[in-house]
């Protein structure tokens, strides 16, 4: 079986993040990329079912990522047995689609687990529409994947807790919430070693085939609440009012 | 062009759930404001339709693929349904089922997309979605162009009562089975149901929380009761938990569990940066805490430096009335 | 020398053989012969068992300690102990002056009988047999007066050997403290049985308690059966034991059976003795000396990096440790003071340092077919040391991954060990094939994960590193952009733990005021990785280091000071392995200067306190004196806690624990100290070392002592003391005039 995580590099949350002078895009220039945590489940996925059943695992990323180059590295230092970077795509989800769909008709791939949702991909999430552009099921906010009889069984979450088993036949594409297992930890000695072999193979794909069909207009910060405002009064007038805004919210009877 | 918003309706076991009513009410005032009608897909028993009176017209699609969501057979339905409607806009929840079917419905139905939407506006003929990312830290307001569009929005981004209040005439079309609904491959093997046990501290809607400031296991009675009176299950920081006073199940915090409920209460948490990632992204939060300069007060929508041993038994004192 | 010619019966001397005969004699040289073969057999074993590790380069130690250096350690602990230290016992006593004489005792005792053995062994075997076939006549110097001072000198010496094994027989057996009784930290739970060992600490006791209580037997019945020959007088415990048969009315005839008797008796137990030494606790005398010569506490300052051309990481074999670190596993005699000291152990953690040697002892004997005699653990399920399988992994087999990861790096244990045992750097060797299996806790792997994109465990954006200095009204210097006299190598916690900034923004206004020429390195310092290193994950360590040593260089400044210890310890000792040596300050130790020098003028401030030495300051790099003097400058009183300077009991925090789950703990290591202070008596709890602040202060609360104890940083008794007020940033702004 061959499994490929489709990777994406996004900006580290951590970081202040700056916008272009027209207030429409984010200013790429000095932020640190680091790879999408729901990507690094996905990979975390990929090798537990290569744990049980022996399966090849591909990584691949667009070249044009930032810093994509160390994800993929740090893949195989994972246990990931080879990595692709293309050359194309675009930077928007429809557009990346198009790029992972042409690579993988080149090289198929029986399953492609990729994660759920980018905190930056404001046209829609990978995994569902790469499945589209391939002709091919697809499952998203998975916990769980495990191959069987050459089906895929996956665990489907939806709010509350509840959840869904499905199985659905290969080739198929999922959209990955959360691993079984923590992502496990890249030794930076290991990633150093793969970097040294230089496992990461380039392929060319088409660039901007698909368009997002959105036009932004602006991007802005949310208001910040910045300090709560405080409460007046002795005990009493102060136990009022939180009860009262409970109560406006229904949740203190009477 | 139509200036029709579809609807995907969401029901567990046929009750149909809230984020529909929410996407139904936004529903209606787009369609007022693009001058067309507010249609709602409904899959599973024709019974759907009795909850879904808000809309002006209830597609109902029935058969034993639909009985229970399926990725592929609702998208196979969908699919059919939006090519026979033709509708300007289709509102999804920014959930499972959303996340599912909006990005593949995006390419099969050739229509933009917005995704983690906010807030939703008609400005003459375009729509115009805010769309929240980088984890929130963002917004973004977007054309969808083109003929049609797809929406999927957050939770609780609309109020739900619009959506029940019942429209003119409902009309209720009983659609002919999608082609390919016999042949669904992808099989619902079982169901989970949420774990019984200890609560689930994510799904309240009101948290009690609890912190160092309790200073001992003997004052957590205190808390114990005050949380018993509100119908509030009881969290904690870290520290709480550290020593054993409450079990991890009620652990908020990066190393415990990320919670996002309509009411938080803090009582004696600091507000390390640990614990405001837990709970930051909760809709009220009130905290209560001796020292002012507390972090939590930060994060915090209303505050109050009173003494937690006071307040909490005047709170007390207060619900039992 | 009495070398008198040919050998007198009426002489002054001892018949070696006496009533033996010549068949008995032949018996006796035979079985010598093949104890002593049995002896260098197992003795050759060991030796092999060495050789099969890496080198450990510790030949410069042991010159050093023979000949350059012949004293060091007598008297006060250094990193290496000498040739004059082993002889003083100076290790031993140490830590418990009681046992450290006994030992002295015994230790002495059996080795003047040894020589005298030895000197016997050459006037009987050599000389006379060497004579007889020279000149023809037999020979022998074991006479006359050398005879008599030989006897004064044996008798004595076997009997301060007596005294000494009779107090620790008393103390193991009647004191019986706790950390003798070998209970171990991590149950296994099929059940272990350490009562192998105990049997085999007894046997060893007794077995030389007998020899030599059937020495002094023989000499008593030799005199008797010869009839108190005036010079015997100078055998005065054989003397005065044999007056006591003859008083109780043994006759010379049956003295002469007895001593016929006695002698089989003494010598089977000499020679069972000496066959077990390569198999029992015994050998400790002979390895711990070689092991404490060779040892090096500065191995844990600067950890040795992994194997160089290993192919896995991580020790998984045998041949991975060093011969050193195989020495150690040996050397271990099991006294307990690790253990006792220990922190994880304290707190309930499954870790014993103890355990972890005698547990890699026993595995790596099981695999290669190691023989020791009672000296072992048993378990039904034959788990953990007792996995003879190959494959199993040492560290996560062996010993459990739980077990390394309590180590808190803490350094009490090498300390502390009589016998050079370096327990630290075999831990960390340990941990970094644990790392490599990504066998570790998720909090220690987000925190690697932060330190590897952002290089710091918060997970906050490096560029936020210098925000803390906003919180002053003047800015501090760029070292990048301008040449500084001092580097403050400001380290994680003060930078980004909202609650320690304080601490930083204090020290910054005092050096301001005093007019410092100081600068930071902003957003291009990293963790130093000195915890990460301590962690097992040395790319990660090397990568954090470069980069800083890139920014050190890129920098101008012309010495370092910092206010975390931790890093202070890895910028001091283990970046000049990496081409970058500097020298290093503790922040006390520039306050100290400031202090003492009038720059930073103070007041009498009059408190009491109690100081805490963190591990990575005093233990580590011996700062114990600066903070004190500094301390008393403040005109503060000092109450020291028992655990004070190298012997301070850790916060928990150290070794990557801070980064790690510690709820299981039965009492966190830092709630154990926070008693210990309540204990002397004082409300006010110094330390120096940020994460000491985060650590205690916790404690504090979690013990239900608030209001009870204060924890405080020793920057804000400087602030405090200010004769000059702390420059608050109005009134600054007022004297410069902006």
């Amino acid at each position: 079986m061959r499994i490929v995580v489709a990777m994406k590099a996004v900006p580290d949350l951590v970081e202040e993040i700056e916008l272009t002078p027209d207030e429409t895009d984010i200013d790429r220039e000095y932020l640190k990329f680091v790879l999408n945590e729901w990507d690094d489940q996905a990979l975390e996925e990929a090798l537990l079912v290569k744990d049980a059943t022996g399966a090849e695992v591909v990584a691949v990323g667009l070249a044009d990522d930032p810093d994509i180059d160390q994800a993929l590295y740090t893949a195989i230092a994972k246990g990931a047995d080879g990595a692709v970077m293309l050359e194309g795509g675009g930077a928007d989800t429809h557009s990346r689609a198009a790029a992972f769909a042409e690579y993988l008709a080149k090289e198929p791939a029986d399953l492609v687990i990729t994660g759920v949702q980018a905190p930056d991909d404001l046209d829609g999430q990978l995994a569902p529409m790469l499945a589209a552009r391939l002709g091919q099921r697809h499952v998203s906010v998975v916990v769980g994947v495990e191959a069987k009889d050459g089906n895929v069984v996956v665990r489907q979450e939806f709010s509350g807790g509840r959840a869904h088993v499905l199985e659905l036949p290969l080739p198929a594409v999922i959209g990955l919430q959360a691993s079984r297992e923590t992502p496990r930890y890249a030794p930076i000695t290991r990633i150093r070693q793969a970097m040294q072999a230089g496992g990461v193979r380039g392929e060319s794909v088409s660039t901007d085939v698909a368009s997002s069909g959105l036009s932004v207009r602006r991007m802005f910060r949310p208001e910040q609440t910045s300090h709560a405002e405080m409460l007046e009064g002795d005990v009493d007038d102060i136990a009022d009012k939180i009860l009262e805004l409970l109560r406006e919210r229904g949740m203190v009877k009477g | 062009m139509s200036g029709n918003v579809l609807v995907l309706a969401e029901h567990i076991g046929g009750e149909v759930q809230e984020a529909t009513y929410e996407l139904l009410g936004k529903a209606k005032e787009l369609a007022v404001a693009l001058g067309g009608e507010v249609e709602v897909a409904a899959f599973g028993p024709a019974s759907l339709a009795d909850q879904l009176g808000g809309a002006d017209v209830v597609v109902s699609v029935d058969h034993p693929a639909l009985a229970e969501y399926n990725p592929e057979a609702y998208e196979v339905a969908l699919l059919s349904v939006l090519r026979e409607r033709g509708p300007r806009l289709l509102l999804l929840s920014n959930a499972t089922i959303g996340l599912d079917l909006g990005a593949s419905l995006s390419v099969h139905w050739d229509a933009s997309l917005a995704a983690y939407v906010g807030a939703l506006q008609v400005d003459g003929d375009a729509v115009l979605a805010t769309a929240q990312v980088m984890g929130g830290k963002l917004h973004a307001e977007v054309e969808l162009t083109g003929e049609r569009g797809i929406c999927t929005v957050l939770a609780g981004a609309f109020p739900a009562s619009a959506g029940t209040a019942p429209a003119a005439g409902s009309e209720v079309v009983a659609f002919a089975t999608p082609e390919g609904l016999d042949n669904v491959q992808t099989k619902l093997r079982s169901v989970i149901e949420p774990e019984a046990g200890d609560v689930n501290i994510t799904e309240a809607d009101l948290l009690v929380s609890v912190g160092r400031g309790i200073e001992s296991q003997e004052n957590l009675e205190m808390v114990q009761e005050l949380a018993d009176l509100l119908g509030a299950p009881l969290s904690a920081s870290r520290p709480i938990i550290d020593s054993g006073w409450l079990p991890k199940t009620r652990q908020v915090g990066k190393s415990g569990l990320k919670v996002k409920p309509k009411a938080y209460l803090a009582f004696g948490i600091s507000g390390a940066p640990e614990h405001l990632e837990g709970m930051r992204d909760a809709e009220l939060i009130i905290a209560c805490n001796t020292d002012e300069s507390a972090p939590i007060f930060d994060v915090a929508h209303l505050g109050t430096t009173e003494d937690l041993f006071e307040l909490i038994p005047a709170l007390a004192d207060k619900v039992k009335g | 020398m009495a070398f008198t010619g040919v050998l007198a019966v009426e002489e002054e001397t001892r018949e070696v053989f006496m009533n033996v005969g010549t068949a008995g004699e032949i018996i006796f040289y035979v079985v010598s012969t093949l104890t002593i073969g049995v002896f260098f057999w197992g003795s050759y074993r060991r030796v092999k068992k060495y050789r099969r590790g890496r080198a450990a380069f510790r030949m410069a130690n042991l010159k050093k300690a023979l000949f350059a250096n012949p004293f060091q350690g007598v008297r006060r602990r250094e990193d290496t102990w000498s040739v004059g230290a082993v002889a003083a016992n100076s290790s031993v006593a140490r830590r418990d002056r009681a046992a450290g004489i006994a030992h002295f005792f015994v230790f002495w005792g059996f080795i003047t009988l040894f020589i005298g053995t030895v000197i016997l062994t050459i006037d009987y075997d050599i000389v006379r047999k060497a004579s007889k076939l020279i000149v023809g006549e037999e020979m022998s110097f074991f006479q006359g007066t050398f005879y008599i001072v030989y006897s004064v000198i044996l008798d004595t010496m076997g009997f301060t050997a007596v005294l000494g094994l009779a107090y620790l027989a008393f103390r193991r057996g009647a004191i019986r403290p706790k950390k003798l009784d070998y209970e171990r930290a991590e149950k296994p739970e099929g059940g272990y049985s350490r009562s192998k060992i105990v049997l085999g600490d007894w046997v060893f006791i007794g077995l030389f308690a007998a020899i030599l209580a059937t020495g002094y037997f023989l000499e008593a019945f030799r005199i008797v059966a010869t009839g108190f020959p005036s010079f015997e007088v100078w055998s005065p415990v054989g003397w005065v034991l044999g007056r006591g048969f003859e008083a109780v009315g043994l006759s010379t005839a049956a003295a002469g059976t007895a001593q016929i008797i006695t002698w089989w008796t003494h010598a089977a137990l000499a020679l069972t003795f000496v066959g077990m030494i390569p198999f029992s606790k015994a050998m400790h005398m002979l390895l711990d000396g070689v092991n404490l010569l060779v040892h090096d506490r500065s191995s844990v300052r600067h950890l040795p990096a992994p194997p160089p051309e290993a192919e896995h990481v991580g020790y998984q074999e045998l041949s991975d440790f060093t011969w050193k670190e195989l020495l150690d596993l040996d050397a271990c005699t099991k006294c307990g003071r690790c253990h006792e000291v220990c922190p994880a152990r304290t707190a309930g953690a499954p870790l014993s340092p103890r355990d972890l040697i005698l547990d890699l002892r026993q595995w790596a004997d099981a695999n290669t077919g190691g023989i020791t005699l009672l000296d072992h653990e048993t378990r039904p399920d034959r788990t953990g040391p007792l996995t003879v399988d190959h494959e199993a992994p040492i560290a996560g087999g062996v010993i459990s991954s739980r077990t390394l990861w309590s180590c808190t790096t803490c350094m009490h244990c090498v300390e502390v060990c009589p016998v050079g045992i370096e327990h630290v750097p075999t831990i960390v060797q340990l941990r970094r094939g644990l790392v490599d299996q990504g066998d570790m806790d998720p909090t220690l792997q987000t925190a690697l994960k932060n330190l590897s994109t952002q290089g710091n465990s918060f997970g906050k954006s490096a560029r936020m590193r210098a925000r803390w200095t906003k919180g002053l009204d003047f800015k501090i210097k760029d070292a990048r952009k301008e040449p500084v006299k001092y580097l403050w190598f400001v380290g994680d916690f003060a930078s980004f733990d909202d609650r320690l900034q304080a601490n930083s923004i204090a020290l910054a206004r005092i050096l301001n005021a005093a007019g410092v020429d100081f600068g930071i390195l902003y957003e291009g310092e990293r963790n130093a990785g000195n915890d990460v290193r301590r962690v097992g994950e040395e790319g990660l360590f090397e990568m954090l280091a470069d980069h800083n040593i890139a920014a050190l260089e890129s920098a101008q400044f012309e010495e370092i000071f910092t206010t975390d210890p931790h890093s202070l310890n890895t910028l001091r000792n283990e970046y000049p392995e990496r081409g970058a040596s500097y020298k290093v300050w503790h922040y006390t130790e520039l306050l100290l200067d400031l202090v003492e020098s009038g720059t930073i003028p103070v007041r009498s401030l009059g408190q009491k306190v109690t100081y805490h030495d963190p591990c990575y300051l005093g233990r580590y790099n011996g700062v114990t004196e600066a903070p004190r003097k500094l301390l008393k400058a403040l005109g503060c009183e000092l109450v020291e806690m028992p655990r004070n300077g190298a012997n301070s009991f850790c916060c928990g925090a150290g070794g990557g624990r801070i980064w790690m789950d510690d709820s299981f703990l039965e009492e966190r290591p830092s709630e154990n100290r926070i008693r210990e202070a309540l204990g002397v008596g004082v409300d006010k709890f110094i330390v120096s070392c940020p994460k000491d602040v985060t650590m205690y202060s916790d404690a504090v609360k979690t013990t239900g002592n608030e209001g009870q104890m204060e924890v405080r940083d020793i920057v804000f008794l400087v602030q405090e003391a200010l004769t000059n007020k702390p420059a608050e940033p109005g009134d600054l702004l007022e004297r410069t005039g902006v």
